[in-house]
């Protein structure tokens, strides 16, 4: 391998730059962390993903200082932060509401915190100029918050945070505010300003997409617990639950049990259809309960029935959803399950050769899906 | 998640301490037996008694009841209609002047509104009396209500009014059953602040009172500026009495009010 | 027609009894004082036609507004009265902005309750509220029983009728006016810019000055004019709570109304009195208005 990737994680020596260890915070009754234990390590863009209320946005206020953990321990440079308030961290946090201060401009709201810091004026000056061009805000210096528009904001937010170069920054939501266009430029650009400075990234977000497109690792978490951290392609590709697969794009699940057969497991799922066969490395007991997801662009459909196919079903199309650049076929098939299967449209206008209520085949390898065990 | 502020606990208790507390003792102290206020002698209603058979009292208090009345209904009327006036007829000639005229008894002394209006009613030669004060009173709570009223409005979403309007309805019409079922509760506030300001105003109604009608606020004073006396607690009290069932009715009817649209919301967005 | 019957009727009864009231007050201010009914002179004789209305004119003169400069009890008047309202407005600043910030930082199912007892006392009578301190200020009052029993003093303190007590009572009666605009102004802050500060490096003590001062500076100038103007022109709180030597311009044009029955001087002292009040009445509308363009 001529290039080394960038995967601090798999390098044993390598010291993390955050530690939680065992950490567990409750509000009253409620649990938002439970028994956490992760490192994130220099120079990541770290993302936390989840639905509301699984307790990433706690972690990331656990980072910045503002919540203290009940039990546990939570390191920064192998310092213990436990009684270190949030203006004495080398921690900046961009919020999701932005939160500029709106008697403040922009050059002032960027300004600061390294006025706290008590530099002298030229190098305050110096700095919020050089933020002013990393953001392409320069000739915004002047105007108030309410005086620009959305994305605007979001790069001042961006540029406040970044100003004091801190060791890790915290970015809540930092694109839920911006429309969908906006925010797909705008992904690009903050791993851009994330590589030209250096800073360690940790970004919460229930957004899966901004997740995949943004991080170098993904947490997907539920509950207060992380249940898989990885490589947006091995999240996507090889999910470790039916949770992450369900929570990450979009997937066809289907249950039954176990049957392995030499280094393949074959899955009964129902009564008259052949079992599905797959692979795995992991070792499944004979009748243990299975589940079998695989991703609707790794299922063909066709009108003929697949010659040497591993895996082929009949069944009837029920909806197709034309996106443009691909379309989705629900397929039904004799048992009620409705399977997806995704086609890429490559030729401009093609006569569609599958309609409504046609009879079809769908049909994968036996190494396209992933067989889980919860 | 807040944490618990001692400063701010010790704000708030010393706060409504200062607030209350003064109240507090004026009631307590018309119980008292003895007639000298600050020195406690025994529980009695007596002074309460006396009260009830204090004839220049009671028809003080018929009078500024009247006078309260009177005034808040006309100028509930009137101000509604300045707040619909500046709300919405758009531009007029004089409009500047008009909402200047509207602004400006908010901000004026009562001195100084109580003696011009004296001025005038001598001027024209009118008899001073209960019209007079009604006239007065009028005058500067019709502008409480048509701030309060034109708030409403602000916010009060047009097209409703074009919808009226576009389903057949005449401009009055519209104002009729549209407008006003919706901003009621502002005009009825409207009302409530201008039936307080008159029971409670000294100033104006001495200034545009005659020896034919006394009202309440002018006796107490008269009879305060000799010193405490603990009939004017006891008149005190029945009458902070009767404004705190009455705030805390309505905001208990209002909260109800809330809470029962809450309630028919959530049911509504149950599947049936 | 319905339009023009909706504008004219406000329209008209303001100008009746709002604006030519004013011009009466203005017109008087320049006539002489005479024995007489009404108390003052010239009178406009319309029945003398053209000639009526030129010796009207002619009659009037400034001399009341001199009067006013020679005898020093007039500007003194003005002079306390400026005193006392400022004085008074920053003592209610100071009272009412911990009472306000202390609101807005409550849990929030208890501001509806905690904002009703600010407002409450507004609902009962300015009269009995001013009246209360009667017997708690007085020398033989609770105040000074109160203290005696303490050990503080050992004669009782003259508050009542003095400045200290008129203090007293205009803070007392003004509170909800300064409370009310600078809680709504700290209650629509949002809380992350001040965690953002935090995370910027302020402390809690900087944080309060650099973000929630100047956040609800507006909610505190409003508040000190709303205090401000209407004190100027206070009578009861310096006629109840005040002495001999509380000078204040309300009390003094009462007086030279109801007791020295000279009308074209208390028309003077109000006309002056009202020229005080256009400056801070101007300034607050401006404030007000900047506010509404920034939240619009």
């Amino acid at each position: 391998m001529a290039q080394t990737v960038f995967a601090p994680w798999e390098d044993p020596t390598e010291k993390p730059l955050i530690q939680f260890k065992n950490v567990t915070k409750r509000f009253g009754d409620f649990t938002a962390i439970d028994d956490l234990t992760q490192d994130i390590f220099e120079k990541e863009f770290f993302a936390l993903l989840g639905p509301s209320g699984c307790g990433k946005t706690t972690m990331m206020r656990m980072l910045a200082g503002f919540e203290a953990q009940t039990e546990g321990q939570i390191l920064i440079a192998g310092q213990d932060m436990a009684r270190v308030p949030p203006n004495k961290r080398a921690v900046n946090m961009m919020f999701q509401s932005y939160a500029l201060f709106p008697h403040l401009s922009v050059w002032d709201n960027i300004a600061f915190g390294l006025k706290r810091e008590g530099k002298d004026k030229d190098k305050i000056a110096a700095r919020v100029e050089e933020m002013l061009r990393l953001t392409r805000l320069s000739k915004f210096a002047k105007r108030k918050p309410h005086q620009i528009s959305g994305g605007q904001r979001q790069r001042v937010a961006l540029a406040r945070s970044l100003a004091k170069a801190p060791k890790l920054l915290l970015l809540d939501e930092p694109l839920g505010a911006l429309d969908k266009k906006l925010r797909q430029d705008t992904q690009f650009e903050l791993m851009d300003i994330q590589e030209k400075t250096g800073t360690t990234f940790v970004i919460v977000t229930h957004d899966q997409e901004e997740a995949m497109t943004v991080a170098s690792r993904v947490a997907v978490m539920d509950e207060g617990r992380i249940i898989q951290v990885s490589t947006p392609a091995q999240i996507y590709e090889a999910p470790n639950s039916v949770y992450v697969a369900d929570f990450i794009g979009d997937v066809n699940i289907i249950s039954g049990r176990a049957k392995p057969e030499g280094d393949k497991v074959a899955v009964r799922w129902a009564e008259h259809q052949p079992d599905i066969i797959g692979t795995t490395s992991l070792p499944f007991a004979d009748g243990q309960e299975i589940h079998f997801a695989i991703r609707p662009e790794k299922v063909a459909i066709s009108a003929e029935e697949p010659q040497d196919a591993a895996n082929k079903i009949a069944g009837k199309v029920l909806d197709i959803a034309y996106l443009g650049n691909i379309s989705t076929y629900h397929v039904e098939l004799p048992t009620g399950h409705v399977i997806k299967a995704q086609t890429a449209n490559t030729r401009r206008l093609s006569r569609r050769q599958i309609t409504w209520e046609d009879p079809v085949w769908i049909s994968w390898t036996d190494t396209a899906g992933v067989l889980l065990e919860r | 998640m807040r944490r618990f502020s001692w400063f701010n606990a010790t704000a708030l208790t010393l706060g409504f301490a200062f607030l209350y507390v003064p109240m507090i003792i004026l009631v307590v102290y018309s119980f008292n037996e003895s007639k000298l206020v600050t020195v406690w002698a025994g529980f009695s209603t007596q002074w309460y008694g006396e009260l009830i058979r204090n004839e220049e009292f009671l028809n003080a208090a018929w009078v500024t009841i009247k006078v309260a009345v009177m005034s808040s209904t006309i100028a509930t009327v009137l101000g509604t209609m300045a707040a619909y006036v500046l709300v919405r007829a758009g531009r007029f000639s004089g409009r500047t002047l008009f909402s200047g005229m509207i602004y400006a008894p908010l901000v004026m002394p009562e001195v100084i509104t109580g003696l011009s209006l004296l001025l005038l009613f001598i001027g024209i030669g009118l008899d001073r009396g209960v019209l007079t004060i009604v006239l007065a009173h009028t005058t500067f709570s019709m502008c409480y209500v048509s701030v309060v009223v034109s708030s409403r409005l602000v916010s009060f979403d047009q097209s409703l009014e074009e919808a009226a309007l576009d389903l057949g309805c005449s401009p009055f019409e519209a104002f009729r059953l549209v407008t006003l079922p919706i901003i009621a509760p502002a005009v009825i506030s409207g009302w409530l602040l201008a039936f307080t300001l008159s029971l409670d105003d000294l100033v104006i109604a001495s200034f545009t009172t005659g020896p034919s009608a006394t009202t309440l606020p002018i006796k107490i004073f008269s009879a305060v500026r000799l010193g405490v006396s603990p009939e004017i607690n006891a008149l005190s009290t029945i009458m902070i009495a009767i404004v705190t069932v009455g705030v805390i009715t309505a905001s208990l009817v209002t909260k109800q009010a809330a809470v029962r649209q809450a309630r028919d919301e959530r049911m509504a967005e149950r599947p049936a | 027609m319905r339009r023009f019957l909706l504008i004219a009727v406000p329209y008209l009864w303001l100008v009746a009894l709002f604006l030519i009231p004013f011009l009466i007050v203005l017109k008087i201010s320049l006539s002489d004082i005479a024995l007489a009914r009404p108390p003052y002179m010239p009178q406009l004789d319309l029945s003398a036609g053209w000639e009526g209305i030129r010796s009207f004119f002619a009659a009037l003169d400034f001399e009341n507004f001199r009067f006013l400069t020679t005898d020093d009890l007039y500007w003194k008047a003005y002079l306390s009265s400026l005193q006392i309202a400022l004085i008074s407005t920053l003592l209610t600043l100071l009272v009412g902005y911990p009472i306000a910030y202390a609101m807005a930082r409550s849990a929030p199912e208890w501001r509806p309750t905690l904002l009703m007892l600010v407002i409450l006392p507004f609902w009962t009578s300015f009269l009995i509220r001013v009246y209360a301190w009667m017997g708690i200020l007085a020398n033989e009052g609770l105040l000074n029983q109160f203290l005696l029993w303490l050990g503080v003093i050992n004669e009782p303190l003259t508050i009542l009728n003095t400045n200290t007590a008129v203090y007293i009572g205009i803070v007392y009666t003004y509170l909800p006016f300064m409370i009310l605009p600078i809680y709504s102004a700290l209650e629509r802050m949002d809380d992350s810019l001040l965690e953002a500060a935090e995370d910027l490096g302020c402390s809690r003590m900087s944080a309060f000055w650099l973000v929630t001062i100047p956040l609800s500076k507006n909610g505190i100038i409003a508040g000190c004019f709303l205090v401000f103007i209407p004190v100027i022109g206070e009578f009861v709180i310096p006629s109840l709570l005040g002495g001999s030597g509380t000078l204040m311009i309300g009390k003094v044009l009462w007086e030279e109304f109801f007791s020295n029955r000279d009308w074209p001087v208390a028309s003077a002292v109000a006309v002056i009195l009202l020229l005080i009040l256009v400056i801070p009445i101007i300034l607050f509308q401006r404030n007000e208005q900047k506010q509404r363009e920034a939240e619009g």
